[in-house]
């Protein structure tokens, strides 16, 4: 086929165009080997430049078409489609980066044009190569995993079951719930938390669609999009799920206590338990670590008094394999430790608290019915300091990113606090308020009119003990002045951070976490739920810190994104895969090792041992192309001869 | 040393996952590098073949630059640790032919190093221009 290429160079408004000289390069390829077309418009992706393309396409007869413009990330897709309505094979076109690794890089015109020229010519040279391929159709499990049970994938989990859909839910947790179970009421509306979520998790626990694993982790994920394998690790919880009925007469007479987590350590729990009354399952498990029996081979009380004889001191691991073709990574978020923070007393006071644990103390389930007592005497305080920022917004010591929700909820703990002690007095110090959700700003001047809880700005320097008050010391950046107040409690807002264990589950996954340790969306504006891996989505506060709005929001968008794969007959493979010259091939077998997909093996064809391609089963990635010592394995539009001829269009002068 | 309006060519093979969209974001971010490097989208840092990156350097280039995802976060598993344990045969290679090692860069940059894949570029554009033009291209008429 004789090359008849279109080079399309983008100016992208100014993007491009300042650094680069455009028309610069549409005079240096439009005679370059293979091209028949050069041009450039302002804007390639608009209708209008799709039209030109598409009009140029059909005028000159274009077999082919390189556009200069942004990343092929962004618009690869964009292109392909838009030469392949007018009748050009998509494989057949190429998009050449001139904006990320050229224009948005350099700041001298002369030598980004330079550069942008040749960054050009590599692409023809690959194009001029390309065959006209056909994507690889491949069935898809209509069925989804969703890994983590707080509130996003709930949310995920809900909308895809209710779409019709299957659902694997998997939490690692006993109960599933999240951070949100553990809620008061929710800003700006004070809904209390346990009464919009508890529905939701009935739902979930009863929905004919969703087969749900609590206190189960993710073993092993393979596959690929539409067709992943899950290995679901079922811990040993000791209680046979199908014989309890819940009764919670083990519970009661457990004589083990041990801090709750649900809790945060405010109140206890025994070591056989149910997380909180709610939960879901509301089927209790045994916490090994500090049952009497596992400890000191002593007890038995729980199996004794069991009516329907469910304790099982003998039970194993369960590993459970599902197929599934979509993932959405719901893994949520733990507080930064208070150890962290040294001069607020590193967690050693008792009357410094978290978040989560000022949450417990306003919940009217919690350990003190809603009554707010301090955590060392029970005291009713008096007065209580709220700070904000405590770790974020802090690139030299802790996190460099601002937790997104501690402005809100302090400001909802502040005026709770006064709803409750109505004549104590809060106190918030903060650095700036930011209420940008809707309706959060009116909440903050509710707060500061309504309640009179006061705002100081200013970043407290330290916290210490002082006969049994806590006393602050910090600046009034506003007046200037040191202040030093006591305190009876100090609630931190402490920063966001990842679950921990994300870091093992990214590795399975094989999808990719920021240094922050958030998970990286496969575009920060226009692809925000889905990950660089097809089929697997995020939601929640695994991807950043949001409140509840966001997350709900966020959970569904990747619900979607899993019923959009779920409401096509097949998908479609790359084609961009391996293949094998049986001509050349000596049938080595050295690719068939280095397959971390199994898609190479040696078949003995008409006598001849020849390392074959399973083309449904090869991923792209060329590993063994480059160790094929004949040259018999190559990649299609990623020959050898395209790579080489790439390579010379960088060093050829 | 080499003088002042040397710029040198330096091929880059990026792995589509992890370093092609580290030096996106790179770009995204508008951090500001020199232009000596030209980057071609690979889908694995293990898809180099190392016959490629001789003959670069045969044919001129200044410097090889691959860059993959960091040892245990391939997208494919294993190809980094397959690519870096070829490049480690292709440095000796490299000296037997008389083509200087230190002409050649492993690195390894993730998706949200953009900063790391400018210092990269920066420091190996500087240290290639530090060793000149590649010889090779006087030394034979391949």
């Amino acid at each position: 086929m004789e090359n008849r290429i279109g080079v399309f160079v983008c100016h992208c408004g100014i993007n491009i165009a300042t650094t680069v000289d455009v028309k610069a390069v549409v005079a240096a390829i439009k005679d370059y080997p293979g091209v028949v077309h050069a041009e450039d418009y302002i804007y390639m992706c608009s209708d209008p430049g799709q039209g030109m393309i598409q009009e140029r396409i059909r005028k000159k007869s274009l077999n082919g078409v390189v556009v200069a413009s942004c990343s092929p990330t962004l618009h690869e897709v964009t292109f392909r489609n838009t030469v392949a309505r007018v009748g050009i094979n998509p494989y057949r076109c190429e998009i050449a980066n001139i904006r990320e690794h050229c224009s948005w890089v350099h700041s001298d015109r002369a030598e980004a044009t330079v550069k942008a020229i040749k960054i050009v010519k590599t692409v023809i040279e690959k194009v001029k190569l390309n065959e006209e391929l056909t994507p690889i159709a491949i069935p898809i499990t209509k069925r989804a995993l969703v890994i983590g049970g707080g509130i996003a994938g709930i949310q995920a989990a809900l909308d895809t079951a209710n779409a019709g859909y299957e659902v694997i839910l998997v939490e690692k947790q006993p109960s599933i719930g999240g951070h949100m179970i553990q809620l008061s009421e929710t800003f700006p509306t004070l809904d209390c938390s346990q009464c919009i979520l508890t529905p939701k998790m009935v739902e979930v626990g009863h929905h004919p669609q969703i087969r749900l694993y609590t206190y189960s982790e993710v073993e092993e994920v393979s596959g690929y999009v539409g067709n992943f394998k899950v290995r679901i690790r079922k811990k040993k919880r000791w209680v046979d799920f199908d014989k309890c009925i819940g009764c919670g007469i083990c519970m009661e007479k457990c004589p083990v206590e041990v801090p709750s987590e649900f809790e945060e350590g405010l109140a206890k729990r025994k070591a056989i338990y149910i997380p909180f009354p709610q939960a879901v399952p509301a089927k209790p498990v045994i916490d090994a670590a500090h049952c009497l029996w596992f400890q000191t081979g002593k007890c038995r009380i729980c199996e004794k008094l069991c009516p329907t004889g469910a304790i099982d001191y003998e039970q194993q691991e369960e590993i459970i394999e599902e197929e599934v073709g979509a993932i959405v990574v719901a893994t949520g978020y733990d507080l930064y430790g208070m150890e962290n923070i040294g001069e607020y007393g590193g967690g050693r006071y008792q009357d410094v608290i978290n978040g989560l644990q000022f949450e417990r103390l306003l919940s009217a389930s919690g350990p003190t019915q809603g009554v707010v007592r301090r955590p060392s005497d029970g005291k009713v305080p008096k007065r209580v300091a709220f700070i904000s920022c405590v770790g974020s917004r802090d690139p030299e010591l802790h996190k460099p990113y601002c937790s997104k929700v501690c402005c809100m909820y302090l400001t909802k703990h502040a005026m709770l606090y006064k709803h409750r002690v109505p004549d104590g007095e809060a106190i918030v110090f903060y650095i700036d308020i930011r209420s940008d959700g809707k309706g959060y700003e009116e909440f903050v001047q509710r707060a500061q009119e309504e309640d009179h809880v006061t705002y100081i700005r200013g970043k407290v320097s330290k916290i210490y003990e002082n006969n049994g008050e806590l006393v602050i010391m910090a600046a009034d950046t506003l007046s200037g002045k040191p202040l030093e107040v006591s305190c009876d409690l100090v609630v931190l807002g402490m920063a966001i951070v990842p679950s921990p264990g994300v870091e093992e589950l990214i590795r399975k996954l094989k999808i990719q976490v920021d240094t922050n340790g958030f998970l990286t969306e496969a575009h920060p504006k226009l692809r925000p739920v889905e990950t660089l891996t097809p089929g697997i989505f995020l939601a929640g506060c695994g991807q950043a810190p949001r409140d509840i709005p966001d997350t709900v929001a966020q959970a569904s968008g990747a619900a979607s994104k899993a019923l959009e794969m779920f409401g096509q007959e097949q998908l479609h493979h790359d084609p961009a895969v391996a293949t094998v010259n049986e001509d050349i091939c000596s049938g080595c077998g050295l690719c068939v090792p280095l397959c971390p997909y199994e898609a190479r093996e040696i078949e003995v064809i008409k006598g001849k041992r020849i390392a074959v391609v399973n083309e449904v089963l090869c991923e792209g990635c060329g590993s063994c192309v480059a160790a094929c010592p004949s040259g018999a394995a190559q990649q299609r539009n990623l020959q050898d001869s395209q790579l080489f001829r790439m390579s010379e269009a960088v060093t050829i002068k | 040393m080499a003088d002042k309006e040397y710029n040198p060519k330096i091929v880059g093979f990026l792995c589509n996952w992890c370093s092609y969209a580290g030096a996106d974001l790179a770009g995204s971010s508008k951090l500001k590098m020199p232009p000596a490097i030209s980057s071609i989208r690979v889908m694995c840092s293990s898809r180099v073949d190392p016959v490629l990156i001789v003959t670069a350097f045969l044919r001129g280039a200044d410097g090889v630059l691959v860059a993959g995802c960091h040892p245990g976060d391939c997208h494919y598993e294993k190809g980094n640790y397959y690519a870096r344990r070829r490049f480690a045969l292709l440095r000796k290679v490299m000296e037997t032919l008389d083509l200087e090692p230190e002409r050649f860069r492993l690195s390894w940059i993730s998706a949200s190093e953009g900063p790391r894949f400018k210092e990269v570029v920066t420091e190996f554009t500087e240290h290639i221009k530090g060793l000149g033009p590649n010889p090779v291209k006087e030394k034979t008429s391949l």
